[in-house]
């Protein structure tokens, strides 16, 4: 058994720094690298991508991504992780070992992790009277029953490290909790058990650490932004992580970024619910137990971490089709510029209740005076510009678009110094809501194939 | 003496369907006590007066010197149904250190 692993964080989200990945396994020694790409709404854009090209759906980034690091990867044997082939995994392992093919790579072997998809069993499911009903509100499957877009559950570690143990480089699943990316390898390497709790929580709280990138590691960083160093040059988080459940969370030193006590802190905070029951399908974590110790630079030490058993159940993740947006913005100029922005609105609400068009819902915001912190901001003095920004939402496909048709003529029919828009019409887009729900484990089976 | 939350404490947020989070840490271990018996959940729900429209949870993590705030009906409906421009809630956190305290002990900060 190894006596310490490294696990690197390379992506954050769907987006994040593209270069990420080749620094971490370059810069310094890791032994795996986890990948996040997946929130909470992301499946139904993949799922409309492949329902358009069957052999789409997943985040290509994975694939130019792996591009880049496949030669280091195999010289150094680093294992990847992901969650990137979001509703088309078997595509995304494809293209991996095309792309593994072209460079004469011929032995690479690709995991992927089925079954988290259940879009296909939605009548099968309510036929045996399994009913999906919104974990949040208690609102009933009923109410949006035509109108889904996607069914994932969320699966845990567990089918990484099955897909590990039969010799996978890189794993490609669906619908993996964020921190699952990261347990797994400790799981596997470390022969962790399926009820070592405080383990599991361990790797757990690590993978909350690592799964929003640079977020633990300086970036997005309250405490003292102006503290960290060549923010342009940031460093990606690295667990470091002992048999006996110990991390140490670091980064490499020849990059930019910060380690510390309170960088850390705040992403142990972030979109967090009660502390004392963070939920996963591999534990229950109680993050009210995390003892953290800075030990050296770029260095803190994380221990004493207690978990729970898992619960019978998985999170399922759903989104709907739920009506339509638009939004517009236009800028007004000193002098009186936030006068002149504020009468823009009510010359437009006027025009649009003139035409009775029907909204849910008109939002006004003026960005530069209170758009973030609305009646918490403060009032400032004569401001040199404002924005104008007005969005409305509303089922009716026809009145979010009528709306776009009214902004352009404020530009000659309303206030004066005004510009801002090159844009064009502002134009519906469909609105995603998302649906959490729960599943009874023995429901759903998760299935893993290394190609 | 009055104290702005910005001098003693750091703090992020996110979102969780139309609820926000908010997470205020203290810089330093002996400012917990200070945000622990002082920063209510009545306090910040009366904050966040036409931000937050539902009710204020509280969460003690005396172990990272921290509080974890739930704000309900917060962010407009949520994530891609909001119509604010900070639709996640990202910037609730710094809205929080706006807050001033009123308080008893001496502090040195």
């Amino acid at each position: 058994m190894k006596q310490k692993i490294r696990i690197a964080s390379g992506q954050g989200f769907w987006g994040d720094l593209q270069t990420a990945p080749f620094e971490q396994v370059t810069k310094g020694p890791v032994d795996y690298v986890m990948m996040d790409f997946l929130a909470e709404v992301t499946m139904s854009i993949m799922q409309k991508q492949k329902t358009r090209n069957p052999e789409l759906g997943y985040a290509k980034d994975v694939v130019h991504i792996i591009e880049q690091i496949l030669p280091i990867c195999v010289e150094k044997n680093i294992k990847v992780v992901t969650n990137g082939g979001g509703v088309n995994p078997k595509a995304c392992c494809d293209a991996i070992l095309k792309v593994a093919e072209k460079h004469h790579y011929r032995n690479v072997k690709v995991g992927i992790v089925l079954g988290d998809d259940i879009l296909d069993r939605m009548e099968e499911l309510s036929k045996n009277g399994i009913k999906l009903n919104n974990m949040e509100t208690g609102e009933s499957i009923d109410n949006i029953g035509q109108k889904i877009l996607s069914a994932n559950v969320y699966f845990g570690a567990l089918p990484i490290v099955e897909a590990l143990k039969q010799n996978a480089q890189f794993v490609i699943t669906g619908r993996t909790t964020d921190t699952g990316l990261t347990l797994a390898p400790m799981m596997y390497e470390f022969d962790w058990k399926e009820n070592d709790w405080n383990k599991l929580a361990a790797g757990t709280v690590a993978g909350h650490i690592l799964e929003c990138g640079a977020q633990s590691s300086g970036g997005n960083f309250s405490a003292d932004w102006e503290s960290v160093p060549d923010m342009a040059n940031i460093g990606f988080p690295i667990a470091e992580a002992y048999p006996n459940g110990e991390i140490i969370i670091t980064k490499h030193e020849s990059l930019g970024g910060k380690v510390s006590r309170q960088t850390v802190s705040e992403q142990l905070l972030y979109e967090i619910g009660n502390p004392k029951e963070y939920i996963t399908p591999d534990c229950v974590a109680d993050f009210t137990s995390i003892q953290l110790e800075e030990a050296g630079e770029n260095r803190v030490k994380m221990f004493g971490v207690k978990g729970k058993p898992a619960t019978d159940f998985f999170k399922v993740s759903m989104s709907y089709l739920d009506g339509y947006v638009a939004f517009a913005t236009l800028t007004y100029a000193w002098p009186d510029a936030l006068k002149k922005a504020q009468v823009a609105d009510e010359i437009l609400r006027v025009r649009l209740k003139k035409l009775g068009l029907e909204f849910e819902e008109i939002r006004t915001e003026f960005l530069g005076y209170n758009s973030c912190h609305g009646p918490l901001s403060n009032s400032v003095g004569e401001i040199n510009e404002v924005v104008l920004r007005i969005g409305v939402r509303g089922h009716d496909h026809n009145s979010v678009e009528q709306f776009g048709k009214e902004i352009a003529p404020l530009i000659l029919t309303g206030p004066p110094s005004v510009t801002g828009f090159a844009g064009g019409r502002p134009k519906p887009s469909e609105v995603i809501a998302y649906w959490p729900a729960l599943i009874r484990k023995n429901v759903v089976k998760s299935e893993v194939k290394v190609y | 003496m009055k104290i702005q939350l910005l001098q003693i404490c750091h703090a992020r947020s996110g979102d969780k369907g139309d609820t926000a989070n908010v997470g205020l840490i203290a810089r330093e271990q002996q400012y917990y006590s200070v945000i622990e018996k002082y920063v209510t959940a009545d306090v910040v729900k009366k904050h966040f007066e036409g931000i937050c429209f539902g009710k204020v949870e509280r969460y003690e993590l005396p172990n990272l010197w921290a509080l974890n705030f739930l704000l309900y009906n917060a962010l407009g409906g949520g994530g891609t149904k909001s119509l604010k421009n900070d639709a996640q809630g990202k910037t609730l956190s710094s809205a929080l250190l706006r807050l001033e305290i009123d308080v008893k002990e001496k502090l040195h900060i």
